[in-house]
């Protein structure tokens, strides 16, 4: 545990030097919120869409994003110091927390940008939503690092990674759009349990297979 | 041999079967069978769309038990049966969605609907693509054969997601479903018992086709590997 949080101190640091994500991935969500706005020009669009929509910005920005995690690695040819260094479960660890600490960023503010551009991006039950959001992007980030190691280890790098992790992340996608829904209608909590726990099961499920499965790719 | 005949005499019945036994209003004779309103001749594609349906998840989860199977014993020959069982899988989950597609045509209106178990083929589809495309761009056999193992058992374990969850809390068209008055599936209470054998009779003729192929499918490639291993 301790190897792991050294990891991500040491990500934490190297982010802050390069600054590679707060500015390409700050730039790649103006981009495709800006997109998306010029599409829609004057059409009025319905909030369910303004839902669908938030989660297909928040799955291309964790595609350029959270890929890098393990390819950064490769490419400065470090990866064999971590391999002497930590254990596989630790360095998973590590870049787990790391990369939920960065799509919680990205999607904190997709989410603002949202709510400031589409006025029909209004919660009768935030509450619900920030549930779905938390437990949600904890999955996203989870079934990515895996994918995201699968990648590092294999030739083409860029478009490979969201074939692979499109089918892993749609039945998590799926009920998100469902649970933005409901609590764009005002469902409460106890109304939309059966999809939560559906959310929960998933990240619960992802994070033990990718615990077990990241023995086998990290080491060759 | 004996299980080849086997194979032969079970396939050409459900053929004949499945194709010719007349549907009627009211079944007096052994061989005809009952109208199900809604379903009226549509009915007869059962006989071919759920067996194939039912062997790309075999296939895949064939594919998923032997990448264990590799990742456990590092044996190449497991990789080799894994590879060919998606393979297999990838034929019958196109004949799956066609046969589905067609069927959902006439049954419901359009060729695509996006269902809840139109979604889970598709995803399967997906992922067999997935499969092939990860397989494609790695170099080195051990490299190839421990990502994809990988691959497929985390492909495999959101499975019972698309097939148990999402068809219950989404609503669909096919049997099932969240918002289905009928519970459960038509096999069950709609079906009479000369569709009901015919409809069993036929998954046993495909699974063991789909072994028979598999069987050949992997001793070839096992074999084409060593000549290729001997000619370099």
């Amino acid at each position: 545990m301790k190897a792991a949080f050294a990891l991500l101190k040491k990500d934490l640091a190297s982010e802050v030097r390069t600054r590679y994500a707060i500015n390409s991935l700050g730039m790649f969500i103006v981009v495709v919120v800006s997109v998306i706005l010029f599409s829609i020009g004057d059409e009025k669009i319905t909030d369910y869409l303004t839902g669908g929509l938030f989660w297909v910005v928040v799955f291309f920005t964790s595609m350029s994003g959270l890929s890098r995690a393990f390819v950064s690695e490769e490419e400065r040819g470090t990866t064999l110091t971590l391999q002497l260094i930590a254990r596989p479960e630790s360095i998973y660890s590590g870049k787990f927390f790391f990369n939920v600490a960065l799509i919680f960023s990205m999607n904190l503010i997709i989410a603002l940008l949202f709510s400031f551009f589409f006025e029909m991006f209004i919660f009768k039950n935030i509450l619900l939503f920030v549930c779905a959001f938390i437990i949600g992007n904890i999955g996203v980030a989870a079934s990515s690092t895996i994918i995201a190691a699968i990648i590092s280890k294999a030739g083409s790098k860029g478009t490979l990674y969201p074939v692979l992790a499109f089918p892993i992340l749609l039945p998590l996608i799926l009920t998100l759009i469902e649970l933005t829904k409901q609590s764009m209608d005002g469902n409460s909590i106890s109304e939309s349990s059966v999809e939560l726990a559906v959310l929960f099961c998933y990240d619960v499920v992802m994070v033990a297979s990718a615990y077990l499965l990241f023995d086998f790719i990290w080491k060759d | 041999m004996a299980w080849k005949v086997f194979l032969f005499v079970l396939m050409t019945l459900v053929c004949i079967a499945g194709i010719t036994f007349p549907i009627v209003r009211e079944p007096v004779t052994w061989y005809d069978f009952p109208l199900i309103p809604g379903l009226e001749e549509n009915a007869k594609i059962i006989f071919f769309h759920v067996p194939t349906a039912w062997l790309a998840t075999i296939a895949f989860l064939m594919a998923t038990l032997y990448s264990i199977k590799y990742l456990r014993k590092k044996d190449l020959d497991d990789d080799v049966k894994a590879y060919t069982a998606a393979q297999i899988g990838m034929i019958f989950c196109v004949l799956a969605t066609v046969t589905g597609s067609v069927w959902a045509k006439f049954a419901w209106g359009s060729f695509w609907n996006w269902d809840p178990r139109e979604t889970s083929i598709f995803a399967l589809l997906l992922i067999y693509g997935a499969l092939f495309a990860l397989r494609s761009a790695v170099d080195g056999d051990e490299k190839r054969a421990t990502l994809s193992s990988v691959y497929s058992i985390i492909a495999f374990v959101t499975v019972p997601f698309f097939i148990f969850i999402m068809p219950r809390i989404m609503k669909g068209l096919h049997p099932g479903s969240a918002d289905d008055t009928n519970a459960g599936p038509v096999v069950d209470f709609k079906m009479n018992q000369n569709m009901q054998v015919v409809f069993y009779l036929s998954l046993i003729a495909f699974t063991i086709l789909y072994f028979w192929m598999w069987n050949v499918g992997y001793r070839s490639q096992i074999i084409k590997d060593k000549l290729q291993k001997q000619i370099n």
